[in-house]
């Protein structure tokens, strides 16, 4: 039997992987009772829920699109620096860093930054005698701040190897044949960078509509997001969940993360081709 | 792209043309280096400032007192975490034993499911890989709050079945490790070529474990390094599962211990931090000396 | 097509340094007008460099360069109307053939009728016209470089300039591409700069060869001249190969292994020296059982290989040093490993060096 050797990794997947997956999609349509439902849907209509959806789609597109920009210009100039360099290498380390290691450690730098004694806001205090408002740390523009800390650095990550597939022989060719750097940079360069940009772009979409850590360590009194909806319903402070709230709402969360990788993977495919 | 030019055209040379030439020589090339090395001095100057600016914030958050003095107490309890009796460090120190328990726990079953696996799917079943590879990036999608999730009713029988102790999340975390290390291990079996190697290996009269032993698993050692690494950082910085699953790591201790020292809560983030980067900084020359060897 | 009379180009004193190498090290070179001229050199002889600063690609420290009359040395790249095949990749890979070669049209404002027809022309003539809506990534090596000619000459350029554009290609492409080139340069009377490090294509393409080393051209001439009357001993050995036996020379003339060689221009006049002397110059007789074994030329056979038409013999001398010739395949068919033979040098005019 050829396929017994890896039947090892397949049961291991269905069992840590498949399996919680499909509890939380059978839940979701099921009554406590464990017959078929779709009433337990409901809770997407309900205005805690709906409110979270909107925070998080609206957080996870614009942190998403501020960091693939700042990401991009990063990159780039990363790009144009020796490969080999010091400052290349040291950048793209701490990028890895910062893009998988934050979680709560990043609430706590931006608490000891701009927290009510951070230390930007006690130096403002002492140079101006104004105590600032900080509370905004704490709300949707406080999320945006800190997760542009772990959105810019995946893009590095994500997009210095498109950057790094451009041929020199492209700005060449464009100037020889007569265009400017003008020219390069929007008929030539731009549109082949684009696919590449968007996927990583959805990329960063899906990372921060999964993200949980930063945020719940940082909200602890309110749910506003998707993922720290399912932290109330699972840690009991909904009395009795007789209706799988975290089960619904965590099917979403897959659905619509399904769907952004869906179409990353297209475009990746698109970009690999111009660019590998 | 406008600088990739100068790394291509001056292949063998670094320095910056910059010999005298005549006096009215107009530098078309030189203005269009002398641009980028402006442009890459002010975005990597703006974009540190806002990546450095909290990492400060927790050095001097965790060493500066109600009445802005200084006190150098977080940081003694940080150095001697080990030993200390406090109730605090203690906690500490119990995520931390935790947490580097899980990181060989799931470096372990993460080796063991994967290389195996991969290296028998090359040689003998490719109409799997799609499958395989399909399967390993699936965690991308499946948000690990989602996982969390799922993973409940298994852990309670988890708990039933073995113990409630914090060691068992090494199974979840394989899964979160998952499309790292396949991703990790796989640009590792792409480089060498995996059949002839077997088939050489095969022919001298070497078992599969030896193949997989004596051939493969020493011709991917960078990967497999970069797949431990990616895993450590991984299991050092989880938070979500420990924390909805309500086990003890090092992430959930230093949490806890937050909200009573947060002095000493901050300057553990910013040496964990630092450790992940040194790690991580390490592992950037290891891997590159390998590609220059094969160049 | 667009038959035109070529502009004369003039490179003139050029210097260039990278730190303390001197890529450039005043270089002269003069284009006739509709000539195609070959630089050929080891890597690092600065061939390419000069391409790049006709092309405005690279800054020279000094020296000039005039085409057609006008001094455009501080002109950018993209007002000199200069078409460009590149050594690899240089195909837009976002666009196909049709587009890529419609590029520098759209950048002159040409309309999109006249533009699909330039196009269609420029594609038809690298043979490629039912490729047109191909992207690069479906392309063979060898198409995307039809392409990219098809680009370069489709914008109707003073001067052509082609940067190794042949060496990532299989030896057979290689070959009838090359060919193409010639034909088509030849076809519209293009003045065309073309740099590569092969011998073999630098001689069978251009008017004239300029054999470059260290930042300088060391002799241009036709190829013919090139191969057989090389005016100094890195020209004789960096063009096909060459075999140093030791001679003594007096006037115009020296003595090898006992045969009077004629030398050429640039050789010492007096003394001991190395004649360079051409595979195709040293013939091989079989040793007689009778003569003498301490002939000047005695030799062994160390190993014989068949080429085609013709064979190649290694031998080696009393003194070890080994000798390579070229013989008829019949002729190499006569000889074995181990045999004896003696070697004659074929009077033909040759480079003689200082020991």
């Amino acid at each position: 039997m050829l396929v017994l050797p890896t039947l090892p990794f397949f049961l291991y997947v269905a069992l840590f992987l498949l399996l919680p997956t499909v509890i939380v999609v059978v839940n979701a349509f099921q009554t406590k009772e464990g017959s078929f439902t779709l009433s337990n849907l409901a809770l997407l209509g309900t205005p805690n829920v709906r409110s979270a959806t909107f925070w998080t789609l609206g957080l996870s597109a614009i942190s998403a699109v501020s960091g693939a920009v700042f990401g991009a210009l990063l990159a780039y100039a990363l790009a144009t620096a020796n490969p080999r360099g010091m400052l290349r290498r040291t950048i793209v380390a701490a990028c890895s860093v910062l893009a998988q290691f934050g979680g709560v450690m990043l609430a706590f730098a931006f608490i000891a930054t701009i927290g009510s004694t951070g230390s930007i806001t006690t130096v403002i205090k002492s140079w101006t005698g104004v105590k600032i408002d900080t509370a905004w740390l704490y709300d949707f523009n406080g999320l945006l701040m800190v997760y542009a800390y772990f959105q810019i650095p995946l893009m590095v990550i994500v997009f210095l190897p498109a950057l790094d597939g451009i041929r020199p022989q492209w700005r060449e060719a464009t100037e020889t044949l007569g265009g400017s750097t003008w020219t390069y940079w929007s008929k030539v360069a731009g549109p082949i960078l684009a696919p590449a940009f968007i996927s990583s772009t959805l990329l960063l979409f899906a990372n921060a509509f999964s993200a949980y850590a930063t945020a719940a360590a940082l909200i602890t009194q309110e749910n506003p997001l998707l993922a720290l909806q399912i932290r109330g319903f699972i840690s009991g402070e909904v009395v009795q969940d007789t209706t799988h709230s975290a089960q619904v709402v965590a099917l979403l969360m897959v659905v619509i993360v399904t769907v952004v990788m869906v179409l990353y993977a297209r475009l990746q495919r698109r970009a690999s081709k111009w660019l590998g | 792209m406008a600088g990739v030019d100068v790394a291509g055209t001056a292949a063998a040379v670094d320095t910056p043309a910059s010999t005298a030439g005549g006096p009215k020589r107009r530098r078309l090339r030189h203005t269009v280096r002398r641009k980028q090395a402006a442009f890459r001095v002010i975005v990597v100057t703006v974009l540190m400032a806002f990546f450095l600016i909290p990492l400060i914030s927790l050095l001097d958050f965790s060493t500066r007192l109600r009445n802005n003095s200084r006190s150098g107490a977080a940081w003694s309890k940080v150095i001697s975490i080990a030993s200390a009796t406090d109730a605090s460090s203690q906690k500490v120190w119990q995520g931390l034993v935790n947490s580097f328990i899980l990181v060989g726990l799931t470096v372990a079953i993460m080796l063991v499911l994967l290389v195996p696996t991969m290296t028998w799917i090359r040689l003998r079943l490719p109409r799997l890989r799609r499958v395989m590879e399909f399967v390993c990036l699936l965690p991308l999608t499946i948000p690990a709050i989602v996982l969390v999730v799922g993973l409940a009713p298994i852990y309670r029988q988890i708990a039933s079945l073995l113990s409630t102790s914090p060691i068992w999340l090494c199974f979840a975390y394989a899964v979160l490790v998952l499309p790292f290390a396949y991703r990790a291990l796989d640009a590792g079996l792409e480089a060498i070529d995996v059949k002839t190697m077997a088939e050489a290996a095969r022919s001298l009269g070497s078992s599969w474990v030896g193949v997989i032993w004596r051939i493969v698993l020493p011709n991917i050692r960078t990967a497999v390094t970069s797949a431990c690494f990616i895993s450590l950082a991984l299991v050092l910085g989880e938070y979500t599962v420990a924390s909805l699953l309500s086990r003890t790591n090092l992430q959930t201790a230093i949490f806890i211990v937050s909200q009573d020292d947060p002095r000493f809560a901050d300057a553990l983030a910013l040496v964990a931090m630092a450790i992940g980067f040194l790690l991580l900084f390490a592992l950037s020359f290891f891997g590159s000396g390998r590609k220059a060897r094969k160049v | 097509m667009h038959t035109r009379t070529g502009v004369s180009v003039s490179l003139q004193n050029l210097g260039r340094s990278f730190g303390p190498i001197h890529a450039l090290d005043g270089m002269s070179l003069d284009l006739a007008p509709s000539e195609m001229v070959v630089l050929l050199g080891p890597s690092g002889c600065g061939k390419t460099t000069a391409l790049r600063v006709l092309a405005g690609l690279e800054d020279a420290d000094t020296g000039r360069v005039v085409v057609g009359g006008k001094d455009i040395t501080n002109t950018p790249t993209n007002k000199r109307d200069m078409g460009m095949v590149f050594q690899a990749y240089s195909l837009f890979p976002h666009m196909t053939a049709q587009q890529n070669v419609e590029f520098g049209l759209r950048l002159r404002g040409m309309d999109a009728a006249a533009r699909r027809k330039r196009a269609g022309e420029n594609l038809e003539l690298v043979g490629l016209s039912t490729q047109a809506n191909r992207y690069a990534h479906q392309m063979s090596g060898g198409q995307q470089q039809r392409v990219a000619l098809a680009r370069a000459l489709a914008i109707q350029p003073q001067v052509l300039l082609l940067d190794e554009p042949l060496s990532a290609l299989d030896a057979k492409v290689r070959v009838q591409l090359r060919d193409q080139i010639r034909r088509i340069q030849l076809e519209i009377g293009i003045t065309t700069l073309f740099v590569t490090h092969d011998q073999e294509e630098a001689l069978a393409v251009a008017d004239r060869v300029g054999v470059m080393r260290a930042g300088r051209i060391e002799q241009i001439d036709a190829p013919d001249v090139i191969y057989n009357a090389p005016i100094t001993p890195f020209v004789a050995e960096f063009i096909g190969s060459t075999n140093r036996l030791p001679g003594h020379a007096d006037g115009n003339m020296a003595t090898v292994l006992g045969v009077r060689v004629p030398l050429l221009p640039g050789s010492p006049t007096s003394g001991q020296v190395s004649v360079l002397v051409r595979p195709e110059a040293v013939r091989l007789r079989p040793m007689t059982d009778g003569s003498d074994g301490s002939t000047a030329g005695t030799a062994t056979v160390v190993a014989t290989s068949f080429l085609g038409a013709h064979g190649r013999v290694q031998a080696r001398l009393a003194d070890d040093s080994l000798v390579i010739a070229q013989l008829a395949s019949t002729d190499v068919a006569e000889l074995s490993v181990g045999q004896r033979v003696v070697l004659v040098v074929q009077p033909a005019p040759a480079l003689a060096t200082a020991v």
